[in-house]
């Protein structure tokens, strides 16, 4: 298991140099000149030429890479064009804000999701079952921002329960959660469900009942486990669209995030912060499924056989 | 009748599946009964209810499986009649059942040990500790080698036959009455099928079981059986003790299926195969069920399926050739 890890941790490494080099060639890979776009339109030529000079472009793509690199080894991510501040302190007050809202949305998902799917499952083809299936493909179905406005018209406006916006107390975070969860919810809830009535049938379920065990062990104990390894894959590839989906919901919400910096950044046209932003959300990506992989393997661990 | 007072008594018990195209009669009929302390083999061809029979006396049917109809008597009080949570005190507990396929009939997730002491833990309310130190008796009682080291393995580390053990382990933790075994073999290979059989023969000694059989090979009964019960179609169609049904076998189907076997005294092995189809459980043919396949058959056959008749005090046979007004030849043909 520890040999696992170890060398699971080593595969990360070619794959982190590849994310360095795709957020590297970001900047190039933009149609037009990337000086004159971040100086402006309309900026004079010396502007665009002394833009071009700040951000090294006239060196080498090499060379560029090799002094992104080295700077990134000190923690350094370059200069926001906008305020003029490292984009790391730029990132740093929000990058937490951000982790928290996904986390949240992620234990949500996967409390309502596997609620959802066991519930199906048990009570397969019935009416119950309908329900939380139609209900699932909703909350698959429906975009983020579209259920972020609805649900801010209802509860907020209408209702006046939850403040709209903003990030901070319990009462705003809310809204924002249920906003990211949902779709992820919806995915593991079929996602569980299957598993589970594959599970369902298998001998072993029999065996169980056989034993005299009442139905929610049998249920809990001996299926639910098995259930779960397929699960744990979908809620690795989940992350990766919660993470995405705070761009859009922070924006909705107007929670200063690192998702509305992003967009901040992008409508300034202030390359380092966006290559910083999604350099961070790629190697938070990388490490999710990192663990992902581990837990999998620790449930896995005990069939490898079968 | 059994001269032994019967542990477990079905009677006329009837088991449907109901599904799109109307209902399935597994199981439409089957009178049996199990006498106590001994072993009652229950053969007959896939597909003819054995499964579901054995299903039904722990109330293990899935849906759409139903038992309309019948009795099942337990110690003399039916199992039919009691709650859901009555029965679950009944399972695993007063009778056990173990089944074909060991290798996916443990749960992959959780350790022998865990498998085995939950029935301790769930039945008599025992300590965890308490519960793996008799799983560890268990183990050692069905022969598992290197048992302390097998209590912490998980099942994909064990081969067929030492699963098998461990499901009989985990059956027989509580020392229930009755075992049922459905075709506890036929998943393994000949010298381990050997082992286990005999396995559970000396437990039953030692643990004064009576145990039920399910088996589709007539060796098998002849070793361990005491009792025999042939199905055909959902039917008891023959009961008999072992040896007078290996003697001289009454039913038309009984004598065929022997007559099936291959013989070791003989020089060529002529197969008398039975002919004809096992119908399908959809469409029962009219009459005996064995009808058109019986070379024995008359029109009262093909018009009305004959009762279970007791025929010696030990005997019963469900065939018209028994009745009084049968006016053909009483004699089966059986080259034993
Ligand atoms: N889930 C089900 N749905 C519909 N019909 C079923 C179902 N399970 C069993 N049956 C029917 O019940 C009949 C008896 O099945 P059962 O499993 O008891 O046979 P068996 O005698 O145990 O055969 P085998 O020797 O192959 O195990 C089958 O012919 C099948 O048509
Ligand atoms: S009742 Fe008739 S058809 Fe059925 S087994 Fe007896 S002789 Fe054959
Ligand atoms: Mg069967």
């Amino acid at each position: 298991m520890l040999q696992f890890i170890v060398r699971r941790f080593i595969q990360t490494i070619p794959v982190i140099l590849g994310v360095t080099l795709l957020v590297f060639s970001l900047i190039h890979l933009i149609p037009g000149d990337p000086a004159q776009i971040m100086a402006g339109e309309a900026a004079p030529e010396a502007t665009v030429e002394a833009m071009r000079e700040r951000l090294g472009l006239n060196d080498p793509l090499h060379v560029q890479y090799g002094r992104y690199m080295s700077s990134l080894l000190q923690g350094d991510l370059g200069q926001s064009v906008r305020t003029s501040r490292p984009v790391m302190d730029e990132i740093q007050p929000r990058i937490m804000i951000t982790i928290r809202l996904a986390i949240y949305s992620m234990i949500l998902s996967i409390i309502l999701g596997l609620v959802a799917g066991v519930v199906s499952a048990v009570r397969r083809y019935g009416l119950l079952d309908a329900t939380l299936m139609l209900a699932a493909l909703f909350g698959f179905s429906m975009p983020n921002f579209w259920l972020g406005l609805m649900l801010i018209k209802l509860v907020s406006i209408d209702l006046a329960l939850l403040p709209p916006s903003g990030w901070g107390t319990w009462q705003q975070g809310i809204l924002p959660i249920i906003t990211l969860g949902t779709g992820g919810a919806a995915i593991i809830a079929r996602m569980t469900r299957s598993s589970m009535l594959d599970v369902i049938n298998q001998d072993y379920i029999r065996t169980a009942r056989a034993k005299g065990l009442k139905e929610r062990v049998v249920i809990y104990k001996h299926g639910l486990k098995n259930a779960l390894i397929p699960v744990v894959t979908v809620v690795g590839i989940e992350m990766g669209m919660l993470l995405s989906g705070t761009v859009l919901v922070e924006t909705v919400f107007a929670v200063n995030g690192m998702g509305r910096l992003a967009i901040d950044a992008i409508r300034a046209r202030d390359f380092p912060v966006v290559q910083g932003i999604v350099l961070i959300f790629a190697l938070i990506f990388v490490g999710v499924n990192l663990l992902v992989d581990i837990s999998y393997r620790y449930l896995n661990k005990r069939i490898e056989l079968n | 009748m059994s001269s032994v007072e019967p542990i477990l008594q079905i009677k006329d018990l009837r088991t449907s599946f109901f599904i799109d195209r109307g209902e399935v009669k597994a199981v439409d009929g089957v009178t049996l009964d199990v006498p106590k302390g001994k072993t009652l083999g229950v053969v007959g061809e896939s597909g003819c209810g054995k499964s579901v029979m054995a299903l039904s006396i722990l109330q293990l049917l899935e849906e759409p499986g139903k038992i309309v109809g019948g009795e099942i008597l337990f110690n003399n009080v039916n199992l039919l009649q009691k709650s859901e949570k009555e029965m679950r005190d009944i399972r695993g507990n007063n009778i056990s059942m173990i089944f074909q396929e060991p290798m996916t009939s443990l749960n992959p997730v959780y350790t022998i040990g865990e498998q085995i002491s939950e029935s301790y833990r769930v039945h008599q309310n025992m300590g965890k500790k308490d519960a793996y130190q008799k799983s560890l008796e268990m183990l050692r009682l069905v022969g598992i080698p290197s048992p302390e080291k097998r209590l912490h393995q998980y099942p994909y580390e064990l081969s067929g036959g030492m699963r098998q053990r461990v499901m009989i382990a985990m059956a027989l933790a509580c020392r229930p009455d009755l075992l049922v075994a459905d075709e506890p073999t036929t998943a393994l290979d000949v010298t381990i099928q050997a082992q286990i059989l005999e396995l559970i023969k000396d437990l039953q000694t030692k643990l004064h079981m009576s145990v039920i059989i399910i088996t589709h090979d007539l060796g098998i009964v002849a070793e361990t059986c005491d009792r025999v019960a042939v199905m055909y179609c959902g039917n008891i169609v023959e009961q008999a003790d072992a040896e007078e049904l290996f003697e001289r076998p009454r039913h038309p189907y009984t004598a065929g299926l022997f007559n099936s076997l291959p013989r070791h005294d003989q020089e060529k092995e002529e197969l008398e195969a039975i002919l004809g189809y096992v119908p399908s459980p959809i469409e029962m043919p009219q009459g005996c069920r064995f009808s058109p396949r019986c070379s024995y058959a008359e029109e009262i056959c093909r018009q009305q399926n004959p009762d279970l008749k007791t025929l010696d005090n030990t005997r019963a046979v469900r065939c018209w050739i028994y009745s009084d007004g049968w006016k053909g030849s009483k004699e089966v043909a059986y080259h034993g």
